[in-house]
């Protein structure tokens, strides 16, 4: 079982945590100026990467999503950061 | 009698049999010293050939000894005799063996054995299939017999820890390990497997800053606890897991074992060395044993375990054993494989043949037959580096001491003392000086094997299995293990592997590194899955949420179902289903039903982007309501499918209440809340989940507008003020109270909210104002069948993984809506246009039968019969006095009024179908 740092908690055990996405993935819109490939690729495609990762994360126990890069072969924990700007 | 218990016999106070002979055994015995001190020599019967068995080894590396132990009635199956605690009145069984371990039955096996190599299985029961043969083989071949009876409650703890450092392994480099972290002001846990600590040091005499070794690490584990540090006895280490985690398995007397999770900063592995057996012709007779485990049982239960012992050794830590053997009063005859020896051992000796099918009577040693009743085998120490390889650690080869060590320290790992083939005091406590000799000259088997030389001994692979696989290309260790077996048994190779895999480096000319190992997997030692369950079993697996109000409806005759997640009154009035929900159904339609709907979602967003967010999240535009009204509509998800429906009531502009089917409220605030931080500005919309604050009571029917006006809440009932689809606050007993009127039943109904304190108060009250009226308690049930006699339907049951809201005819947001919603790309995709989807639709029956739920909708084109669909839901409808049914078909609403075929389990039906509705079409009864 693995350790993840929410940033408002602290360390806690992954089954608090639910995995939220790929970092940086944009919603494409509006609807109907989006090609089918383009909503696809939003829906579908993942990239899955070998090694260092940044993805969105979300601790049940406060309810907040933030930013965690991690490896995903070594399982290491690089750090974790708020997604609110402005130290809300 | 051979082994025996040296000294005084008057602590033997404790009872238990052994296929089915009573022995007397004394506190602090295991199973298997108990029988050593009995002098049983056979334990069991081998797996596949059912060879006689003895015990070989003191710990979790026993490969032979394994029992079935009944205790109070309870059997509990395939525990190391080494490793269980005597217990008074305990009946022990081999396994393997009918009707005893020492006349089984099958022995005869034994005899066939040129018949039965590596992989016969494999090869012989291919055809016509594995199948036929199975059920006989195994019966065969089984360990062990499952008791049903042992159902233990579930009551194994599961304890989560941390500390700075846990060292695992108390014996002397362990607890140097913890005595140094103490003194580093870092908090420490350790834990040992043994029921005392102290490791080596049980057994072999040593001085350690001036005391006696065992008397040191007392001093040591005793300043542990005293300084509020843990020692746990009696407790493995099984497995290592991400981000330093260890799970331990303690076991308790008198209690339910427990599981400890540790995280740890830094795990200090202290796991020891097992020795290795010695090959040689029949090295599995029973007598023959590891020699640290004859050790053991002298030094640790007064067991002498033979009186003429033939002790044969590759290095030199068998020769203390020898001297302590000795002084027990055995004659002790060392056999050193190594061509120097010392101490009138025979030097160079090989052992060519062990005499005495069920114990070893005589050992013929390089020509010379040597009366004998044990055969002892130091064949060298096999660090333990289980716990460091399954956290990713690499081995190294060291040909000093012919072992596989750990390469590096891992980050936050360190593996100290014999574990890391440090084996002499002097090396692990630092103590500087000479090392202790240890001078191993490995005795590997080799390809000239003469006779049947035994490898694993549990799983009965020898040395020519071994060299069978390898002319049949199955080399890499990996293959290896998994064509002969060896190394699969219970005892996962402690014994076994590192011979096995030389024996592969010496058939095939490769070195033993080039050999490798295999690959090292949690758990350590066979753990009880209770242990692993802990209390997540029975009731507690997926606990049911309960209502405010579950003892009153049970004192009103409740009969309780799981709904999407809740224990809920299915129907009232005992165990005639049918009959009381076709009452309550009946009644809900001509008088009153009263139904406890608490678990509908009740989340409330609030905020000045309330609702932007309330429309973003929906199907339908909500924002638009005007306040104290109430709008139907569907959630979807990204891919537009439906995810819920629901109604959701407008407060004000910045406070909205989302009202979502019981089993989705987890999920509804989930997507709610991962919206608000994703797209909106959380600082503007808050999401509170607060159903669990509110009880829900619902009148629907005829008479429910007169059974809430006795009731005084305070509120204009007046339809004017108050029509279908809208809401208002007054008060019960001085608590806030909410009237909303809308209707799962297609009759008016009021839904009444009020704190869950006031939930029973509410019932009492509605249940005396409905007397007079013709009230009943409705469950369910009677609900679900309700609704479906209106085709409403229910998200997940009347729609499946690919229904859109255009399926059920519902278009206009999908056209009108301007702005973005969740899913909406999705409905305009050419699969979400495609005119051949699935629609939702009514079912009506031609005769009386119900359609049976799941039932497939079949048209035949060019003779082929293909699915067009299948019913979602079928009662007999009361109010109908006819069978209805709702359902996905094909292009449905394009069909209506067309009959088709439907066939379940091998039946034939025929509808039409309709209307999803089939009760009062045009809604005249929700104003009745
Ligand atoms: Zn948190």
């Amino acid at each position: 079982m693995q350790l993840f740092s929410c940033p408002f908690c602290g360390p806690r055990d992954e089954t608090e945590f639910t995995f939220g996405g790929e970092a940086g993935k944009e919603r494409p819109e509006p609807a109907p100026d989006v090609s089918a490939e383009d909503w696809s690729k939003y829906l579908h495609r993942v990239g899955n990467p070998r090694g260092r990762t940044r993805e969105i994360w979300v601790h049940h126990t406060c309810g907040e999503y933030f930013l965690m890069e991690r490896d995903t072969v070594s399982h290491v924990v690089a750090g974790t950061q708020s997604l609110r700007g402005g130290g809300a | 009698m051979t082994s025996h218990r040296i000294g005084s016999l008057a602590a033997e106070t404790l009872h238990f049999t052994f296929d089915g002979t009573r022995y007397h055994g004394r506190p602090g015995d295991t199973i298997a010293s108990a029988l050593l001190a009995n002098g049983v020599r056979v334990v069991g019967r081998s797996f596949k050939y059912h060879r006689p068995r003895g015990i070989m080894g003191y710990g979790v590396e026993e490969p032979n000894a394994l029992v079935d132990v009944t205790l109070n009635g309870i059997t509990t199956p395939n525990l190391r005799a080494t490793t269980e605690a005597l217990v008074d009145g305990m009946i022990v069984r081999s396994v393997n063996a009918s009707p005893t371990a020492a006349d089984d039955r099958k022995g005869f096996l034994d005899r066939f054995a040129q018949f039965l190599p590596a992989g016969f299985y494999y090869k012989t029961f291919i055809w016509p299939d594995w199948h036929r043969f199975e059920p006989s083989i195994r019966a065969m071949a089984g360990l062990g017999r499952l008791d049903p009876r042992n159902q233990p409650p579930a009551q194994n703890p599961q304890i989560a820890a941390h500390c700075d450092v846990l060292v695992i392994g108390g014996g002397p480099a362990g607890l140097h390990a913890a005595q140094q972290a103490m003194g580093e002001g870092k908090s420490v846990m350790l834990v040992d497997d043994q029921p005392v600590i102290g490791g080596s040091l049980l057994s072999r005499s040593a001085e350690i800053d001036g005391k006696p070794g065992l008397e040191w690490a007392a001093t040591v584990s005793a300043d542990l606890q005293a300084n509020g540090h843990r020692v746990l006895t009696d407790t493995t280490a099984y497995g290592i897991y991400d981000h330093n985690l260890v799970a331990l398995w303690q076991r308790r007397a008198g209690q339910s074992d427990a599981q400890w999770r540790v995280r740890a900063k830094e795990i200090v592995l202290a796991a020891g060395a097992i020795e290795r057996p010695l090959i040689f012709p029949d090295n599995d007779r029973p007598g023959v044993m590891l020699a640290d485990a004859a050790l053991s049982y002298l030094a640790r239960h007064k067991v002498l375990v033979g009186r003429r012992i033939v002790l044969a050794t590759n290095n030199d830590r068998a020769y203390p054993v020898a001297d302590a053997l000795r002084r027990a009063g055995a004659a002790v005859t060392i056999a050193d494989l190594r061509p120097q020896a010392s101490d009138g051992a025979l030097a160079s000796a090989k052992i060519e043949a062990v005499h005495g099918p069920k114990g070893v009577e005589a050992v013929t040693i390089s020509g010379q037959r040597i009366a004998a009743d044990s055969l002892l085998m130091a064949g060298g120490l096999t660090p333990s580096v289980h716990l460091y390889c399954q956290a990713g650690g690499k081995l190294t080869y060291d040909e000093t001491i012919a072992a596989f060590v750990p390469r590096d320290d891992l980050p936050g790992i360190r593996v100290v003392g014999a574990a890391a083939g440090q084996y002499a005091l002097t090396e692990i406590l630092s103590l500087g000086g000479e090392p202790h000799p240890y001078a191993i000259a490995p005795a590997w088997p080799q390809r000239d094997a003469k006779g049947r030389q035994w490898v694993d001994f549990q799983n009965d692979v020898t040395v020519k299995d071994i060299a069978l696989a390898e002319r049949e290309n199955f080399r890499s260790v990996e293959h290896l293990k998994r064509y002969t077996t060896l190394g699969m048994a219970t005892d996962q190779g402690k014994t076994s592997n590192m011979n096995g895999l030389a024996t592969m480096a010496a058939l095939t000319g490769q070195t033993i590194p080039q050999t490798g190992t295999t690959t090292y997997r949690p758990p350590f030692v066979p753990v009880p899955f209770g242990v692993v369950a802990g209390r997540r079993r029975g009731e507690f697996f997926n606990p049911v949420r309960r209502l405010v109000l579950e003892r009153e409806h049970r004192d009103a005759g409740a009969v309780f179902r799981e709904y999407g997640g809740w224990l809920r009154p299915a129907w009232f009035g005992g165990a005639n289903a049918a009959a009381n929900i076709r009452r309550e159904a009946i009644a809900a339609r001509t008088t009153v039903g009263i139904l406890d709907g608490s678990p509908l979602g009740k989340i409330e967003v609030i905020g000045a982007d309330a609702g932007a967010l309330v429309d973003y999240n929906s199907y339908n535009t909500l924002s638009n309501l005007k306040p104290s009204r109430i709008r139907y509509g569907f959630m979807l998800t990204e891919s537009g499918v439906i995810y819920d429906d629901g109604v959701t009531s407008k407060i004000s502009d910045e406070h909205y209440v989302v009202s979502c089917s019981s089993g989705h409220v987890a999920g509804v605030v989930a997507r709610l809340e991962e919206w608000r931080q994703d797209r909106f500005d959380p600082a503007r919309v808050f999401v509170h989940n607060s159903t669990p604050q509110w009880a829900t009571l619902t009148a629907s029917g005829p008479n429910s507008k007169a059974l809430v006006a006795a009731l005084g809440l305070g509120v204009d009932l007046d339809d004017a003020a108050l029509p279908h689809m809208a809401f208002a606050d007054g008060q019960f007993q001085a608590a806030p109270a909410r009237v909303s009127r809308v209707s799962f039943t297609g009759d008016r109904s009021y839904e009444i909210a009020v704190p869950s304190a006031k939930a029973a108060s509410l019932l009492a009250a509605m249940q005396e104002a409905g007397k007079p009226l013709d009230a009943v308690l409705m469950g369910s049930e009677a609900l679900l069948l309700l609704r479906a006699e209106k085709g409403y339907v229910i998200a997940g049951k009347d729609t499946d993984g690919t229904t859109m809201p255009q399926d059920l005819g519902i278009i206009g947001p999908m056209q009108k809506r301007q702005n973005e919603y969740v899913g909406r790309r999705s409905l305009l995709t050419d699969n979400a246009q495609r005119p051949d989807r699935s629609h939702f639709v009514g079912l009506t029956v031609e005769g009386d039968t119900t359609l049976p739920v799941g039932a497939h909708g079949v048209e035949t084109l060019n003779s082929k019969r293909r699915s067009i669909g299948f019913v979602t839901s079928s009662y007999d409808s009361p109010t109908l006095n006819r069978p209805i049914a709702l359902g996905l078909i094909e292009r449905g609403m394009e069909r209506k009024g067309e009959v088709i075929d439907l066939v379940h389990l091998g039946q034939t039906f025929r509808a039409r179908i309709a209307e999803p509705c089939a009760f009062d079409p045009e809604g005249a009864r929700l104003n009745a």
